[in-house]
């Protein structure tokens, strides 16, 4: 959202600059305009609009404007708060399991062993595991309690099973979902030390850094730039998170699992209130563009520093 | 202060041996450059002495100690990569003192040792900045300067000039060569560029396809090529090479036939030049000149003006380039036929098959040596 409002200023600015050469750039800009307005614009504006509006579709009749009485509604409703708390779990956890373990994958598939290329491919292919099958796998294969892989490698442990989506509900969230991004983490990192000065490795060799310290020291800095990437990348992906959750927990027990965009799903298509739906849709939009500015920050950040 | 001694040393990769048994004994303080063509295996042979490459065969002594399984960072060699390689996130000063980091060595120590590295190598205005807002000439001796600071026994060079502009690279040269004197150590160069080789070495190891060619100072090479390789590749313009059979010998002097009529009496004799052998004559640009009448014809086809001298390129008429260097005002034109003469006791012989045949008699080159 807030790519398509910097966009816009930006593209002005240089049909100004490019009138010097007596260049009409308005044609070229129009399509790509037009696209953004219709793309991001209008339903933008159209949520804008719903959620003030009294708008359910169990109730068409009792239609007509309220202000911002479905916003007031939300704020005041405890389920936003552990929402957004669930949302700040999920995608801190899996932000934190992708990077520590997309960096150390990485690292391991970057050096030269016998079959590398199959566990490369390996490695990246639950990235292409389309998001709803990737749950599915996870609760009726690995995780069920009955039948599942993981019972009954607890079990002939003499461990017991464990009933995951009871009692561990956000945490099978996360390792299922972590379980998709670690690939996409791997893939950045992988081309990123592929591109690593091999002499500089040398350098740090000659220098007398063992393997940590040229881990440490010279690894990590040149990844720096490529993990705020994926940083960024996830982040705005994992903030929607939705077909794990559904299905999964459906946002259960209570509400353990319901995350902002699953709040939203409950109020659109479970309870038909389109106007509450709207009003969470766009506190979850101004929340998306705080988290954006910090990220944007935190790039630039390292952008700079090189 | 150190002595580097190889022994039979190979490099055997999967199905390819780089590296063909090299022999050669490095003194203390000595500047030994390894030049070759690409490919030759020179680098190879470079990292093989810095630890960074496995050696497959033979031996490598440090100070006479046997040094193959020693790890790199602790055989004492510090080395300057081609691409610099600095650790781009660091400040210059850090860059120069990582070594000294790593060993854990006290931070006060660090900063003295890097301050004074930095005096050396006039880069004290440039300590807090990071490689990348750095000229390449200023990297280079940041690279030059993370090897000072350890303090090692011998430095390797692998073609470290090779990314800088041709004044940068003169300027660096004479600067290694003082930086040379100054430290007092010992270093080992690569080089694929002959002037750097002869202008820096006190020695020059000619490589080719993972075997020696050749090894000695600048002008022993110069004058006294082993072979027809190591007299190519020494020397620009290159040595001219002509065909020739041996037309007589006899005592303290050899007649060659040039094929074409011509012919070319060299001083001094060697048993083994029956009449009728062939041989090639290899003839430094420099040793011929322009004359009314004399043993090589041809037309002018290329004419190149350095200022201080001139190369003239002439068409034989058996269609072979032979290349003047001359610092006379000759007024030969474009297309003109013109006879040269040369200064025979300067000449190189080989055999057919490119090894150098010694002809008894006084040498120049060991006056000048
Ligand atoms: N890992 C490897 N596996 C197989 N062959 C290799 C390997 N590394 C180098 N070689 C071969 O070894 C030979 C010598 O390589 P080397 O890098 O030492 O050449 P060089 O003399 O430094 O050339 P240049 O002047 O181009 O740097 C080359 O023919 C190269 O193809
Ligand atoms: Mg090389």
């Amino acid at each position: 959202m807030s790519q398509a409002t910097t966009a816009a200023p930006g593209a002005a600015a240089r049909g100004r600059a490019g009138r010097g050469r007596k260049v009409n750039t308005f044609p070229l800009l129009a399509p790509s305009v037009a696209a953004l307005l219709v793309w991001m614009i209008v339903p933008l504006v159209l949520t804008l609009w719903y959620s003030l509006q009294r708008y359910n579709l169990l109730y068409p009749e009792r239609r007509g404007f309220v202000g911002l009485q479905n916003y007031v509604y939300i704020l005041s409703d405890s389920t936003l708060q552990t929402a957004i708390l669930n949302t700040i779990v999920l995608t801190g956890a899996v932000l934190l399991l992708s990077v520590v373990f997309g960096t150390l994958l990485a690292v391991l598939l970057n050096q030269e062993f016998w079959g590398q290329n199959l566990a490369r491919v390996l490695v990246i292919a639950p990235f292409f595991v389309m998001p709803p099958v990737a749950a599915l796998i996870w609760k009726t294969m690995m995780m069920n309690p009955i039948q599942g892989v993981i019972a009954w490698v607890t079990q002939s442990l003499g461990l017991g099973a464990i009933s995951w989506f009871q009692n561990w509900p956000m945490l099978s969230i996360i390792i299922i979902v972590a379980w998709q991004w670690i690939p996409f983490a791997t893939l950045i990192l992988l081309t990123a030390m592929q591109s690593l000065d091999h002499e500089q490795m040398e350098a740090a060799r000659m220098d007398g850094a063992g393997a940590i310290s040229r881990f440490r020291y010279v690894v990590i800095p040149h990844l720096s730039r490529p993990i705020t990437i994926v940083i960024m990348m996830e982040t705005i992906f994992l903030l929607s998170v939705f077909a794990e959750i559904l299905v999964t927990t459906s946002g259960g027990p209570g509400h353990a699992t319901t995350t902002l965009t699953y709040l939203i799903y409950i109020r659109a298509l479970l309870s038909f209130n389109i106007g509450g739906a709207s009003a969470a849709g766009v506190i979850a939009i101004v929340l998306a563009n705080i988290v954006a500015v910090f990220l944007m920050r935190i790039v630039a950040g390292t952008l700079e520093r090189r | 202060m150190a002595t580097l001694t190889l022994n039979g040393v190979r490099k055997k990769y999967e199905r390819f041996d780089a590296i063909k048994g090299v022999d050669l004994a490095v003194t203390d303080r000595e500047f030994v450059v390894f030049v070759g063509p690409s490919g030759c295996g020179k680098s190879t042979l470079l990292r093989m002495i810095a630890g960074l490459e496995e050696i497959t065969g033979g031996d490598l002594l440090i100070d006479g100690v046997r040094a193959n399984d020693i790890p790199p960072d602790r055989r004492g060699l510090a080395m300057v990569f081609q691409s610099y390689a600095l650790y781009p996130h660091m400040t210059v000063a850090e860059n120069m003192g990582f070594a000294l980091r790593m060993a854990g060595v006290a931070k006060a120590e660090i900063a003295t040792k890097v301050g004074e590295a930095a005096r050396i190598l006039q880069l004290e205005k440039l300590l807090d900045r990071r490689p990348g807002k750095l000229s390449g000439g200023q990297r280079q001796r940041v690279a030059i300067g993370r090897a000072i600071v350890r303090n090692p026994k011998a430095f390797l060079f692998d073609e470290p000039l090779s990314n800088l502009d041709a004044a940068l690279r003169v300027q660096m040269r004479i600067e290694l060569a003082r930086l040379h004197q100054e430290l007092n150590a010992t270093m080992i160069y690569v080089t694929h560029d002959q002037v750097e080789a002869m202008t820096m070495a006190d020695r020059i190891v000619v490589l080719n396809a993972g075997k020696l060619e050749q090894v000695g100072s600048p002008l022993e090479l110069y004058h006294n090529p082993a072979n027809i390789f190591v007299a190519g590749f020494i020397g620009a313009p290159k040595m001219n090479l002509v065909d020739a059979k041996v037309a007589a010998a006899s005592a303290g002097e050899t007649r060659l036939d040039l094929g074409d009529g011509g012919g070319v009496v060299l001083p001094g004799a060697e048993a083994g030049l029956a009449p009728g052998s062939p041989v090639v004559l290899g003839l430094r640009p420099e040793t011929l000149s322009f004359a009314a009448t004399g043993p090589f014809r041809g037309i002018v086809r290329v004419i190149e003006h350095l200022g201080g001298e001139s190369l003239y390129y002439l068409e034989r008429a058996g269609g072979d380039t032979m290349v003047v260097k001359t610092g006379e005002a000759v007024f030969a034109r474009l297309g003109e036929s013109v006879s040269l003469t040369v200064r025979t006791e300067r000449a190189s012989l080989f055999t057919a098959d490119g090894k150098a045949i010694g002809l008894r008699r006084d040498n120049p080159a060991r006056a000048v040596a």
